[in-house]
């Protein structure tokens, strides 16, 4: 029986191979995603699937969209992707950082396919990446925890030890400090994108040890509902979460995704598509503040709002000096700012974070 | 040590109510591999108790009809199983599988509408006078009522097993089906209300996720905590006591480990990560390591089909 299986399986592998290569000709450009989470997660998943239905919406019947959800990030991934590229996409976004080494294995097996890559560093021919600055979001969010903390102890749940993470957290950290010079935070690891049992346990574990404002970089809202049922203060990440203002939600970070995604989709239409990297932040719109609500005092509000339109339109870099690294040596002189390389990289913590990144 | 800002007694009261979702399917699990059949669907039949649960709750305005609701609804999903492999001999191992991914599947599709509501708060069952205590007051007394509800029936389930005539059949049906028909004993009966008894108890489990803990729908919230417990089942040979004790060692430990690190405790944090992991089945491996025993205890028809006539 298995043998049937395998057999018919290498039988319609083989005579679907010989169309991946042609062009898509005059029919509908096919787009494909893969999704670390569910659809329906509220968070990261939820945004870049607007970002597939804003693609299906824009371009009508000349775009045909496939997704799955829900796929694990390593060996499945690949299978995933395959899986797709076989059934005749043309273009494919792999939406987390994990699908790094598989997007690009897949990639190499599937030269005429264009892979796109979402927060990774690795590009090749066919394979572009893309990612926002996420950072600078968490500069405003640092800056409003900094002042709505009562008791100076600020929480961050973080999801995996890689650069992007790294970022959000000193970014975070560098704003609340600026806001109240006496804020402490920790951050909690729980080396996953989406469990919302354990997001939620993890926001229960940092408020019951005295902290009063939750930052998250997972992609659930548990976190929102835990600190709803606390009193404490949290933002939304990756979507508004708008389902949880004016309080616990005070603010959020939106990913737009969108504009990107129809203009990739688009420059394969258009046959003018090429590898690129792609980094936007608050200025061209991929990373958008959601509403401060009116739980924030009116003067922090106008604060943090001047704050992000510094930093939308380039006056103001998240990372300015003097900063030093967390042991101490001196890593961005007064009025330096950090250049893309080191950031890209990050992996070190700041002065004044308590804890070790772990490896 | 020095456990900084981390307050003993929300901790044991956190971790109580960490372990309720893994420790009730963990002895639904029990129960139905007792009887002989190997079921891995308990994460989908979690998932359906917390989505239903969620559902009837929302709608109802009551979380005692929610919890009514996940048991139901996961112990129909459970019979499905039972239709399936007791009655067309389906294969357990790929059966239940397949029960996880349309549990999965249809729960996302039941929750659709469902995202982003807050379901009625499920009040603690403050015992009078009792949870006044100072320490002990709050963490034994002053607990969600599944808390309780989940430690008698893993009392239930020890004495069932143990005492009664029906357990006594359950665990015969699960060691010899053969020996079992030939008494005049129903196996197909046992195992179907066994099977049911599984599910309804997985429900529970997801209900306590999705109306207590997060307390929210979101699509595939349970996350594999039902492969958790499974794994809890075997390490636990078949025992509830040990059950008892893997499921609120990893819940224990898993909310130990998160405050830790919240307390800023200098322990490497990829340890702490996998410590749940590591502490469950290595005290679990070592309290049951008499093999002759921990296998005598293991049911011997696990798993294998039975057909009445053969």
């Amino acid at each position: 029986m298995l043998k049937i299986i395998t057999l018919a399986a290498a039988a319609a592998m083989s005579a679907s191979l010989p169309a991946v290569g042609g062009s898509h000709g005059d029919g509908p450009v096919k787009a494909g995603f893969v999704y670390v989470g569910p659809i329906g997660d509220g968070g990261w998943t939820y945004e870049h699937h607007q970002g597939l239905l804003a693609v299906q919406e824009h371009f009508g019947d000349k775009v045909e969209t496939v997704y799955q959800e829900s796929v694990p990030e390593g060996a499945d991934a690949e299978r995933a992707m395959t899986q797709m590229a076989l059934q005749g996409a043309d273009i494919i976004f792999t939406t987390s950082f994990g699908y790094m080494d598989p997007t690009i294995n897949v990639a190499a097996k599937f030269p005429d396919v264009k892979f796109e890559h979402a927060t990774g560093y690795k590009r090749a021919d066919n394979v572009s990446t893309y990612s926002a600055r996420f950072y600078e979001g968490r500069a405003v969010q640092g800056h409003i925890a900094g002042k709505m903390t009562k008791t100076n102890k600020i929480g961050y749940i973080a999801s995996f030890p890689i650069p992007e993470v790294i970022r959000g957290i000193n970014s975070a950290y560098i704003h609340a400090k600026k806001a109240n010079p006496d804020v402490e935070m920790s951050v909690i690891w729980v080396y996953t994108w989406f469990d919302p049992p354990k997001e939620a346990d993890a926001a229960k574990a940092l408020i019951d040890n005295g902290v009063d404002v939750v930052l998250q970089h997972t992609d659930s809202t548990a976190p929102q509902a835990a600190a709803a049922e606390a009193g404490v203060i949290s933002f939304g990440q990756a979507s508004d979460m708008s389902e949880y203002a004016p309080l616990p939600r005070v603010s959020s970070i939106i990913d737009n995704w969108a504009p990107y995604y129809i203009a990739r989709v688009q420059a394969v239409m258009d046959g003018t598509w090429e590898s690129v990297d792609t980094w936007d932040g608050i200025g061209p719109g991929m990373v958008e503040i959601g509403e401060i609500t009116d739980a924030v005092p009116a003067d922090v509000k106008a604060e943090a709002e001047a704050l992000r339109d510094a930093i939308g339109s380039g006056e103001y870099h998240a990372f300015t000096g003097p900063l030093n690294k967390q042991d101490g040596s001196p890593w961005l002189a007064e009025g330096e700012t950090a250049d893309d390389g080191t950031l890209v990289g990050m992996n070190f913590y700041v002065e004044g974070i308590t804890g070790e990144i772990p490896n | 040590m020095d456990l900084g800002s981390i307050n003993p007694v929300l901790l044991v009261a956190a971790l109580l109510l960490a372990s309720t979702p893994i420790l009730l399917a963990a002895m639904g699990e029990l129960v139905v591999e007792k009887s002989g059949v190997l079921n891995l669907g308990v994460e989908g039949m979690m998932i359906v108790g917390a989505v239903a649960g969620f559902i009837a709750a929302v709608e109802s305005g009551s979380p005692a009809l929610g919890f009514l609701a996940a048991a139901a609804a996961a112990a129909v999903l459970a019979l499905l199983f039972g239709v399936l492999t007791q009655v067309l001999l389906s294969n357990q191992v790929a059966t239940g599988l397949g029960l996880t991914l349309f549990g999965l599947g249809i729960s996302s599709l039941m929750g659709q509408g469902y995202v982003g509501i807050r379901p009625p708060a499920s009040p603690r069952l403050e015992l009078p006078v009792l949870s006044e205590l100072p320490f002990l007051g709050p963490v034994l007394f002053s607990q969600h009522a599944m808390v309780y509800l989940s430690l008698a029936i893993v009392v239930g389930v020890w004495w069932y097993l143990r005492s009664t005539r029906s357990g006594l059949i359950l665990r015969a049906v699960g060691e010899s089906h053969e020996a079992a028909h030939a008494l005049g004993y129903s196996v197909l009966g046992t195992r179907l209300a066994a099977i049911a008894f599984g599910g309804a108890l997985a429900g529970l489990g997801g209900a306590c996720l999705s109306l207590v803990i997060v307390p929210q729908w979101t699509e595939g919230m349970t996350a594999g905590r039902g492969w958790i417990a499974l794994a809890i089942v075997v390490f636990g040979s078949w025992r509830a006591w040990r059950v008892l004790l893997g499921a609120y060692l990893f819940g224990g430990v898993s909310v130990l480990q998160l405050n830790l690190q919240a307390a800023g405790i200098a322990i490497p944090v990829e340890l702490l990560s996998m410590s749940p992991y590591l502490i469950t089945i290595l005290v679990l491996v070592i309290i049951s390591s008499d093999k002759r025993r921990a296998q005598a205890n293991a049911p011997n028809s696990l798993g294998r089909t039975f057909h009445a006539s053969g």
